[in-house]
């Protein structure tokens, strides 16, 4: 058995009074692909954001290949420099709901801006790269172009090129598809689905019941303050054993045809 | 009632103008940089984690903001030598005055451009392993400095015409030159419409100019 690429121990988060989840322990293996389930409001968005730190876990610790890289002290501080946290973040790719590109920056100049700022590259260099990338999620002719003309679909590809370009070990997708016209939702799976196909691994907080079934390896439901059930796309998604699993997919089926 | 108007009397001293015109400019290009500089340092004091800083900051603003320029110049002139062993020119007094005010405003200027750019900007820079320092230089800054151009404009104007006060600690520029050449000629009308007119045909042209920096920045929209 090797050793686990990401592990989340003992995570907790609360806003305020309001316990999101306590007692998270998660391993995710080198190949992993997690889906996380939840009703709105389950704290799925959060635990994603705890594990590259854009929400302060009060308890817990995230390590990479067993190094913590983020830990609290349990009073809502991290025991974690600045560095400590940029060098995460750098393993920890991520793809947001809402995009987030850079809009002063051209395609290529968002896809290439981690490797300028936080690598150091010459932006010649950077620039390659961000084309390269750009390739791969089918965008090759969009380089020079804002990010104000492009479709939701097409800046989602851009978005996931940003995160590709820093070679992450570690892919976080919260919610891709969300803030997607169901038309362009297509063209973003497909894009993740090669990723899944290139034996990447990542997290994926999603709503597209089928498309976890399909790719991922691993199926987390959360629930009640933490996991509440996981296993096998198959034994999750089509032997739920829990109450409130087996409900969110009922009510998730109800409309189907 | 015919007035006869006689701009001779002022063209005549047009070298005085000139000289007076020097100083102005140089004061505006020296409390255009300083303030507006200054002002980004206090807007990011506000915004920081250290509760000394944040309160240093607003008290800055505040009380820099709340009490007038004219004021302030003469303070710094005749009030600030008495209590420290320093010797102030008008020069000096002129731009502590305009700068301090200016970086007060601009402070809450730039406060509200950094706030008004959306939380998933720096989310997105910090994801990609970003540190503070570069999001704000590399991502929230050139968001936020487009959109508080027409504001940073209106200071600007603002601080120009506010070098007119540096004449009260007879700092020689335009307005002092002005005084000068009116209380010689007897001729204050036709003087203050000549500054007037100078004041308007630089500053309209700077206006036009940063209209067009405006444009060009708006071009990825």
């Amino acid at each position: 058995m090797s050793e686990p690429l990401l592990r989340l121990g003992g995570l907790g988060k609360s806003f305020g009074t309001n316990l999101v989840f306590s007692g998270v322990d998660l391993d995710v293996m080198p190949g992993d692909r997690i889906a996380i389930l939840g009703a709105s409001g389950s704290g799925k968005s959060t635990l994603l954001r705890c594990i590259n730190a854009l929400e302060t876990p009060d308890e817990g610790l995230v390590e990479i290949n067993g190094t913590p890289l983020l830990k609290a002290d349990g009073k809502g501080r991290l025991r974690s420099t600045e560095r400590d946290l940029c060098a995460l973040r750098q393993r920890v790719g991520m793809v947001f709901q809402q995009f987030n590109l850079f809009p002063h920056m051209t395609v290529a100049g968002n896809v290439a801006e981690g490797l300028v700022t936080v690598r150091g590259m010459s932006s010649g260099k950077a620039l390659e790269r961000a084309q390269a990338e750009l390739e791969r999620v089918g965008l090759g002719d969009k380089g020079d172009a804002y990010p104000s003309r492009l479709s939701g679909g097409q800046k989602q590809r851009v978005a996931i090129a940003r995160a590709l370009a820093m070679d992450p070990e570690i892919l976080l997708f919260d919610e891709p598809t969300s803030a997607l016209d169901p038309a362009l939702v297509g063209e973003v799976l497909g894009v993740i689905e090669q990723l899944a196909n290139e034996g990447r691994t990542m997290i994926l907080v999603t709503h597209e019941i089928g498309f976890a079934y399909h790719v991922a390896t691993r199926v987390v439901f959360v629930a009640e303050h933490g996991i509440y059930e996981t296993g096998t796309p198959e034994e999750v998604l089509k032997h739920p054993a829990r109450p409130l699993t087996q409900q969110f997919l009922a009510d998730h089926q109800r409309f189907q045809f | 009632m015919t007035y006869h108007w006689n701009f001779a009397s002022v063209f005549d001293n047009w070298w005085a103008l000139a000289i007076g015109l020097a100083g102005t400019l140089k004061l505006f290009a020296v409390c255009l940089v300083f303030g507006m500089t200054l002002g980004l340092f206090v807007a990011l004091g506000r915004r920081s984690h250290r509760r000394w800083l944040r309160w240093l900051s607003t008290f800055f603003v505040e009380f820099f903001r709340n009490t007038p320029v004219l004021v302030q110049i003469l303070w710094f002139y005749y009030a600030l030598p008495i209590l420290a062993p320093i010797e102030i020119s008008p020069f000096m007094a002129a731009i502590l005055g305009i700068s301090l005010n200016s970086a007060a405003y601009a402070a809450e200027i730039y406060r509200g451009g950094i706030q008004s750019i959306e939380p998933g900007q720096w989310e997105a820079a910090r994801a990609i392993g970003m540190t503070g320092a570069q999001t704000l230089r590399r991502i929230v800054l050139p968001q936020a400095i487009r959109r508080i151009i027409p504001a940073l404009t209106n200071r600007g104007v603002e601080i120009f015409k506010m070098s007119t006060l540096a004449s009260v600690v007879a700092y020689v520029e335009l307005m002092q030159q002005g005084k000068l050449i009116a209380s010689l000629n007897f001729n204050p009308l036709e003087v203050y419409t000549v500054i007037a007119a100078i004041f308007l045909i630089i500053l309209y042209p700077i206006v036009r100019v940063t209209y067009a920096v405006e444009r060009r920045l708006a071009r990825s929209d």
